[in-house]
């Protein structure tokens, strides 16, 4: 089901990094620009997506992704309707694309799903004709987490070209990681990885990433880190000893960073374990961008929902005749 | 089929851009300057917004204050026509409420713009009262809107094109009408 790609190499989906290149990801970057000063005006609103109906069905938990898309679309101008596994016809048993179907029936433009298992979002935007945006997908991807990432970044670097970045932590159960990997290296930007053996995938120098077995290494090296949660709730057993244990080894202290060559730029996606991967004093710090980081995640959204919307049969052509 | 040959006709020179400007100034003092706010529309008119400024705090001795608005998001086309990547930033003065707002734009044509401007500046706030000034109106309306000052009025037609060009864009100040001749 494909609709005209707008202009910019957007399909009729975001379903992931991976496939994107470089100048495509800098013109979603771009694209966010303007709208971080929608955010800030008295009257939060623009028109632009007014009519369009869109379907946030979150299937697994979700605090500040789901809110931050709800604010996006709202401040567009959007009509939204929630969707959380509990309290939905999914507990009854209905599958993804039955779900999906239904609200299609019911005239719907966009999709925003999350989802545990890796795939979902590519599964669904292959059977309907809304745009599908993947809001995280089991292990898979986590699009606009790291645009949002990699926006932080060049507005507290002033570029996001020939940057290091390392990514520090649950590496394997990262979406996360996986979107900052293809995103950072499309614009050029070199990517490491560090944690504990237990929770770094088997092959991820393939994707042409380095790996650091010590954090004090990574703090040596990167101009940023990407500090992940520890996501206990998806560790059955055995991926490290103790919390306790992982700090005292891994985590991002302050008297780690003082030993740094350069001011890093520190990243979390939230929520953050404090005491854990990251400790209080630099999670608050001056380094810290981490709420940056969620004022920019509403500007990205609002960017691929705008982009995406557009993207109509003539669209690309159309678009070229301004009128005064 | 003949390749149609287009003809450029300069309107105005860099003088008669100059002149055509420093009319349009007067007639905004006119209406006095105490509470003056002017706003260029992206992207032609915020360069035209800010010479305006300067004629006008020459001859005052005092800032007048000018802002910028980019109607992308409140086009009544977007839905037709895909979207612009490259939207602009809007800055607006931190008070519009109760002032005297002149808008300021190149061109008028259909007033579709002009329609969007006026929504997203209701965004903003409440002026005493909102006015419009162009550089050049070429007709052709398709709502009901018209400018309060006027530099430069033409006749043309749809196939025509006026362009305005401003040296921090175009490396130049003056007025073209391009015409392509009809089948």
């Amino acid at each position: 089901m494909s609709k005209t790609p707008t202009r910019i190499g957007l399909g009729k989906d975001l379903t992931g990094l991976e496939d994107l290149s470089g100048d495509t990801i800098r013109a979603i970057l771009d694209t966010a620009e303007p709208f971080k000063e929608i955010s800030e005006r008295p009257i939060k609103k623009v028109p632009v997506l007014r009519g369009k109906t869109i379907v946030n069905l979150f299937l697994e938990p979700s605090t500040r992704t789901r809110i931050s898309f709800e604010f996006a679309e709202k401040r567009l101008g959007a009509d939204t309707v929630n969707i959380s596994a509990s309290g939905s016809s999914v507990v009854k048993g209905e599958t993804l694309v039955d779900t999906a179907r239904n609200l299609e029936a019911m005239r719907i433009d966009m999709v925003v799903i999350r989802h545990s298992s890796s795939g979902a979002a590519q599964f669904l935007a292959d059977r309907i004709p809304s745009n599908v945006i993947n809001a995280g997908d089991g292990q898979h991807e986590h699009p606009t987490q790291a645009l949002l990432d990699m926006l932080t970044l060049r507005d507290r670097l002033g570029r996001i070209e020939g940057l290091k970045v390392c990514i520090v932590g649950d590496i394997v159960h990262s979406r996360v990681a996986r979107s900052n990997i293809f995103g950072l290296q499309a614009l050029g930007n070199e990517v490491a990885v560090c944690g504990p053996k237990s929770l770094i995938p088997y092959g991820i120098e393939e994707l042409g990433v380095r790996t650091f077995p010590h954090v004090e290494e990574a703090i040596e090296w990167a101009d940023a880190l990407n500090v992940l949660r520890l996501q206990l709730e998806r560790m059955k057993t055995g991926f490290i000893p103790s919390l306790r244990e992982y700090n005292r080894v891994f985590g991002v202290s302050r008297a780690r960073l003082e030993q740094a060559p350069r001011e890093t730029v520190i990243l979390h996606p939230g929520p953050m374990n404090r005491g854990v991967e990251i400790d209080s004093d630099v999670a608050d710090g001056p380094q810290s961008v981490i709420l940056p980081q969620v004022t920019n995640g509403v500007a990205v959204r609002m960017a691929v929902l705008y982009l995406l919307a557009g993207g109509q049969p003539g669209g690309a052509e159309a678009a070229k005749q301004e009128s005064e | 089929m003949t390749a149609p040959e287009t003809t450029a006709r300069e309107l105005l020179d860099a003088e008669g851009v100059e002149e055509a400007l420093a009319r349009l100034a007067s007639k905004i003092e006119d209406g006095g300057t105490e509470d003056l706010v002017l706003i260029g529309i992206r992207r032609r008119g915020v360069q035209l917004a800010e010479r305006l400024a300067t004629i006008l705090s020459d001859s005052h001795g005092k800032v007048v204050p000018t802002g910028s608005l980019d109607i992308t998001l409140y086009r009544d086309d977007f839905h037709q026509v895909g979207p612009r990547p490259v939207i602009g930033v809007t800055d607006i003065p931190d008070k519009i409420t109760g002032r005297r707002v002149v808008v300021v734009d190149d061109v008028l044509f259909t007033g579709r713009t002009i329609r969007a401007a006026l929504n997203e500046l209701a965004d903003f706030g409440r002026p005493r009262c909102v006015e419009l000034a162009v550089l050049v109106d070429r007709g052709g309306r398709e709502l009901p809107i018209q400018a309060d000052h006027v530099g430069i009025s033409v006749e043309t037609t749809d196939r025509d094109q006026v362009e305005v060009k401003v040296p921090e864009l175009d490396g130049s100040l003056s007025v073209i009408l391009v015409s392509s001749p009809g089948e």
